[in-house]
């Protein structure tokens, strides 16, 4: 796994000794809000509606144990006991005090992790499939490239002050699990015809007041083209964004008022005039991180004793059935650990279960761990003769939900019980909705469905891609909650279609249950997923289902 | 015309540890609204505001905020939002719960409270 190098600590270290002298001016007086804010956002400290929050990058979702255990160290001795890890990949802090703030950082640097460029119209944290390097279905793991990506982008003098943030999100496999579509660039990686390793390039994606997917800006990009072409799109984007109107201010808006013709124009322009500047050192650089990205010593040992446990134990294959993803190794599995406990705030980890985490991936997963954008936590190598271990301690931590996927593996966004900008709250609608499906105990039945809520325009929950999406608005000083149906954030990515009005707190969970429950009556077979329904339906039954008029739904 | 002028707070949040303030007739800040100064006159509030933004040291972001009187005579916030900051995160006991504050205004749905 990539360990910083000596300029990458030296670099961490003298930004955490700048931000120290920044508090300490700030708490004395020398140093106003508005001239402090930018240099606080610049270390990822904001402030909340209760508290300061910390936001703390994981690049590319990968952790090794003692980078866990010292997340559950800060957890425990600088905050509330817990952290929240949320959909860019990235954990929050939601009770840190400024005067801590530096000795935090510190002691995340000790572990090569920081806070840098997680706020801020910059680069932001490199997003990766949270299978990378382990799932059946990849053609290559996405990190060495993401790491490049974020040693190139740290600190670059010229993207410090974009227009406004920009996100990056990388996949090495054709099923599209980091959500590429709705990033400002999203990366595939391909092969072309030839066999050569390259990239798709997805441009102008992104979710918030205005969801947009992302439009194919070059089919196939050569591997070794990749910085000088990120740097031509970042370059046009920075002189043609719009930089009047906050609002406007993303690439996919740039893209969308100047047209993709036109943009790439300038793109491919611009590429043509950089790309003899590029000599080859950044290949060299990633090839030096690839080495480091290197596989782990995969084990050769029978299954049998898993297999035989499975069929013993009901509670065990229901969860193997959905908990687990193919590897490409044999006799592997990729063990996804839900943080979605019914009930429970969706992303949430004590600093206890941190450690069991940490503990199980040292001793069963060879000492790695990912955070999905889906805020589980996975283990991406795990052999299957552990896995009944694995299960075991993950159930006495309360860790071994078996609902990956399903009806109440649900993403929210911190929403009003946090968040400044919120105008509702998530978390109590994820918190009830789970709650009510485990008593209908219909989940396992229903299938794959992906709830997503978000607590305001801004989308961090991703609901415009939720198969059912759920945003959060302010009417006239109560909480009223509007439906998106048939969002989509994979390979066949869809901006879900709005519903009718939205429902106020006390009736959007049975409004999402009638839709559901209306679903199972609806769809052609056990296999039609709730997606795939929706697709073929249309809107109009799920609008009967949702607003419970019989007409609609008897038309269905 | 202009609108007529509702009571108003003044709140901030605390510089170091970032909860909720809000400023007292007395010209301290306090962690309980129910302490606090309800302003009923405009241009008395604009000179609260003003005073409260000469203290940069001691608290973050002071703004007027819409309250009304209470049935014991202090301060309770109007809109849900203002609520919530009386109350803390309702997913969890911390903040001004946890601190045995008492939370003033409506927060919807009290009842979904969990994991306490
Ligand atoms: S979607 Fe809105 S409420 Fe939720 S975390 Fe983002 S900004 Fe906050």
């Amino acid at each position: 796994m990539y360990k910083y190098n000596e300029f990458d600590e030296a670099f961490v270290r003298e930004r955490v000794r700048q931000f120290r002298t920044q508090v300490e001016r700030r708490i004395d007086g020398s140093l106003t809000e508005e001239e402090f804010r930018p240099l606080r956002l610049m270390n990822g400290l904001y402030l909340q509606l209760h508290a300061y929050m910390l936001r703390v990058a994981i690049p590319y979702g990968t952790l090794n144990p003692d980078q866990m255990r010292q997340l559950a160290m800060i957890a425990e001795r600088w905050d509330r006991g817990y952290g929240h890890f949320t959909t860019r990949q990235n954990i929050q802090f939601n009770w840190p005090r400024l005067k801590d703030v530096p000795d935090i950082l510190d002691a995340l640097a000790d572990v090569g992790m920081h806070a840098i460029q997680t706020s801020g119209n910059c680069v932001r944290n490199v997003t990766a499939d949270h299978f990378a390097a382990a799932a059946a279905d990849e053609i290559a793991d996405p990190r060495p490239v993401a790491e490049l990506l974020r040693e190139w982008s740290t600190d670059h003098p010229e993207f410090q002050f974009l227009p406004r943030k920009f996100k990056i999100a990388i996949t090495g496999s054709p099923n599209d699990r980091a959500v590429t579509r709705a990033h400002d660039i999203g990366l595939r990686m391909v092969r072309n015809e030839a066999g050569e390793p390259g990239f798709e390039v997805l441009v102008g994606g992104g979710l918030g007041r205005t969801p947009m997917l992302a439009q194919v800006i070059r089919d196939f990009l050569p591997k070794a083209d990749l910085l000088p072409y990120i740097e031509a799109i970042l370059g046009a984007y920075n002189l043609k964004g719009r930089r009047d109107n906050k609002y406007k201010a993303r690439i996919k808006i740039t893209v969308f008022e100047n047209g993709l013709d036109a943009f790439k124009a300038d793109v491919e322009e611009r590429f043509a005039r950089l790309r003899s500047q590029w000599t080859g050192a950044d290949q060299e650089i990633l090839a030096e991180i690839e080495a480091q990205f290197a596989p782990p010593a995969f084990r050769n040992a029978p299954v049998d004793a898993y297999e035989a446990f499975r069929a013993g134990n009901g509670v065990f294959r229901a969860w193997t059935d959905v908990n687990l993803h193919p590897h490409k190794v044999d006799g592997y599995a990729i063990v996804s650990i839900s943080l979605k406990k019914h009930g429970a705030t969706p992303g949430d980890a004590t600093a206890d279960q941190m450690r069991v985490m940490a503990d199980l991936a040292e001793r069963y997963g060879h000492g790695e761990l990912r955070i999905s954008h889906e805020q589980n936590v996975i283990l991406p190598h795990v052999h299957k003769s552990d896995l009944p271990a694995v299960w075991a301690a993950l159930r006495e931590a309360e860790l071994a939900t078996a609902n990956i996927g399903l009806v109440s593996d649900i993403i929210a966004c911190p929403g009003m019980d946090y968040c400044a900008l919120a105008t509702a709250r998530s978390i109590p609608i994820a918190q009830q909705i789970a709650t009510r499906f485990e008593e209908l105990k219909v989940e396992h039945e229903v299938g794959p469905l992906k709830i997503k809520i978000s607590g305001c325009i801004n989308a961090c929950g991703h609901h415009h891609v939720g198969h059912i999406g759920i945003l959060g608005l302010d009417r006239a000083g109560v909480e009223n909650y509007q439906v998106t149906l048939g969002g989509d954030g994979t390979e066949t990515a869809a901006i879900g279609e709005k519903m009718g009005p939205g429902f106020p707190a006390e009736e959007i969970v049975g409004a999402v249950e009638r839709l559901v429950l209306g679903y199972l009556e609806v769809r052609r077979d056990a296999e039609e997923t709730f997606l795939e329904a929706f697709r073929r339906l249309g809107p109009e039954p799920f609008k009967g289902f949702l607003y419970g008029t019989e007409e609609t739904a008897d038309a269905a | 015309m202009s609108r007529r002028f509702t009571p108003k707070v003044v709140s901030a949040n605390h510089l170091i540890e970032g909860d909720a303030v809000w400023l007292t007739e007395d010209d301290r800040w306090t962690r309980d609204i129910a302490q606090a100064e309800l302003i009923e006159d405009e241009a008395v509030a604009q000179l609260r505001l003003l005073f409260a933004k000469s203290q940069p040291a001691v608290v973050v972001g002071p703004d007027l905020v819409d309250a009304v009187k209470g049935a014991d005579g202090g301060p309770v916030p109007t809109h849900f939002r203002e609520a919530f900051r009386t109350h803390g995160p309702t997913n969890y006991l911390h903040g001004k719960r946890a601190e045995g504050l008492t939370p003033r205004g409506k927060i919807p749905g009290n009842e979904t409270l969990s994991n306490v």
